[in-house]
């Protein structure tokens, strides 16, 4: 199977503090199976409220992920 | 003095080659409205004001308090108990009486949004809530105005500029392109509860204002179809790339009378109450499927429960563990029932609508004691 050690993963706001900032996760080919291994090792990311950004273009669909890819989960922020 | 050079306040942009006096006419021709004179609102209005925006409107219906002085940088504390949309007024006009600054000390409503936006050209985002900024925004592509977006949480913020088409495009995004759907109440910390570095919004209030004299005067890049996010500790810049989705305009009221008739504050709020039940409701519930059962007393408390299933999640927990919580019906119970209301009350935040939350009146202690009476 392939591995995606260096895949990069980026946690904004409150998911950093869900998740810590140096999130790895192996083997995942595209964004959905990346959120749902993310869910089983972070469980509380899975009821907070974020956005996907691959190689910084905002995703809207199921993306595939390669090594070189640049993952961000963004949450919205109220605050002002 | 003033009559000789109008342009000597302005001395230093205008020198700029790429601003000119050119760049200052545009400045000062602008109409600019800032709602909420806050964290954000405050560095963009000195700036702005300061820059020679010739009018300024400045929304908001608070007061200033004591802990916003910490960030809130044009108050004193002679201002504490005063309007911040007046006192901000006031003191923007000792900083330059030569434009135009109009207090509005009011709440933005759907009642009164349209008709404040129709006297503005630029709609500038500082406030702290999500009802109203879906509010602003909507009201912003209803109307086809530029919307600078700022917003803060803890150490980071984020900034766009919405409902900007790109030059020789029509296709403008807003902030439903990237979060189409106001979370609920609790899904997201606000400053009140989550706290941010005085700082912050001095940088990210001051970004927003470099963003609405760029757009006025054409220079540079504004953050057309762009975020810019910034962290504060580690000084990372991070800019992502949005594009429109085909659904978004689905989510936007479609006139005036449906923009009135929206509930901005419902939309991001979790109007379920929760629910007191007596033991016999309770020991109904625990038969069925899909609930879960939390014992909310500290792990020494007795008595202990072996006769039904549970979690055991202290309340001063609670908040941070509440990914263990799967069912859609959940049950708190305590020692007496006080408790466990607070608990209800923290989970109903944090899961609004998606479940429905139970406290056991008269707690642990009333419910062994008709078990053996029975």
């Amino acid at each position: 199977m392939l591995s995606l050690m260096s895949l990069k993963i980026i946690m904004f706001g409150r998911l950093a503090d869900i998740a810590g900032n140096a999130v790895s996760v192996n083997d995942v080919t595209d964004t959905d199976s990346l959120v749902s291994e993310l869910n089983k090792k972070y469980p509380g990311l899975s009821n907070t409220k974020y956005v996907i950004a691959v190689n910084k273009e905002i995703i809207k669909e199921n993306t595939p992920l390669n090594k070189k890819s640049i993952v961000a989960l963004l949450p919205p922020f109220s605050g002002g | 003095m003033s009559d000789k050079n109008p342009y000597e306040r302005y001395n230093r942009q205008v020198i700029l080659p790429e601003f000119g006096t050119d760049g200052q006419q545009k400045l000062l021709r602008a109409k600019v409205l800032v709602i909420g004179a806050g964290g954000l609102g405050c560095p963009a209005l000195q700036y702005l004001t300061a820059a020679g925006i010739g009018t300024i409107g400045i929304v908001d219906d608070d007061v200033v308090a004591l802990n916003n002085l910490h960030r809130q940088v044009l108050y004193s504390v002679n201002d504490i108990g005063l309007s911040k949309a007046e006192r901000a007024a006031g003191i923007l006009r000792q900083l330059n009486p030569d434009i135009r600054i109009i207090p509005y000390n009011e709440r933005l409503t759907t009642q009164n949004a349209l008709q404040l936006f129709d006297e503005f050209e630029i709609i500038i985002d500082g406030t702290d809530n999500f009802s109203t900024r879906y509010m602003i925004n909507d009201a912003c592509v209803l109307m086809n105005k530029p919307l600078v977006y700022g917003a803060i949480s803890q150490f980071e913020g984020q900034v766009s500029l919405f409902n900007q088409p790109l030059t020789g495009s029509n296709e403008a995004v807003n902030y439903r392109d990237l979060f189409p759907d106001p979370p609920k109440e609790g899904e997201v910390l606000n400053c009140a509860e989550a706290g941010v570095l005085g700082v912050l919004p001095g940088i990210i209030g001051t970004m927003m204002a470099n963003e609405t004299i760029k757009l006025i005067t054409g220079i540079g890049e504004p953050l057309v179809n762009q975020l810019l996010t910034y962290n504060a500790l580690s000084n990372q810049v991070f800019v992502l790339n949005l594009s429109a989705r085909s659904e978004t305009r689905s989510l936007i009221p479609k006139n005036e009378s449906e923009f009135l008739k929206t509930d901005y504050v419902w939309l991001c709020s979790s109007p379920v109450a929760s629910e007191e039940i007596d033991v016999d409701t309770f020991n109904g519930l625990i038969e069925k499927e899909n609930v879960d059962v939390i014992d909310v007393r500290e792990l020494h408390e007795i008595p202990s429960v072996n006769e039904f299933k549970h979690l055991r999640i202290p309340l001063a927990q609670l908040g941070d563990n509440t990914w263990s919580i799967k069912a859609e019906n959940v049950i708190a119970f305590c020692q007496s029932g006080k408790r466990s209301l607070q608990a209800a009350k923290i989970l109903n935040g944090i899961f609004g609508n998606s479940k429905k939350i139970y406290s056991l009146r008269g707690g642990i202690i009333e419910w062994k004691k008709q078990q053996q009476t029975v």
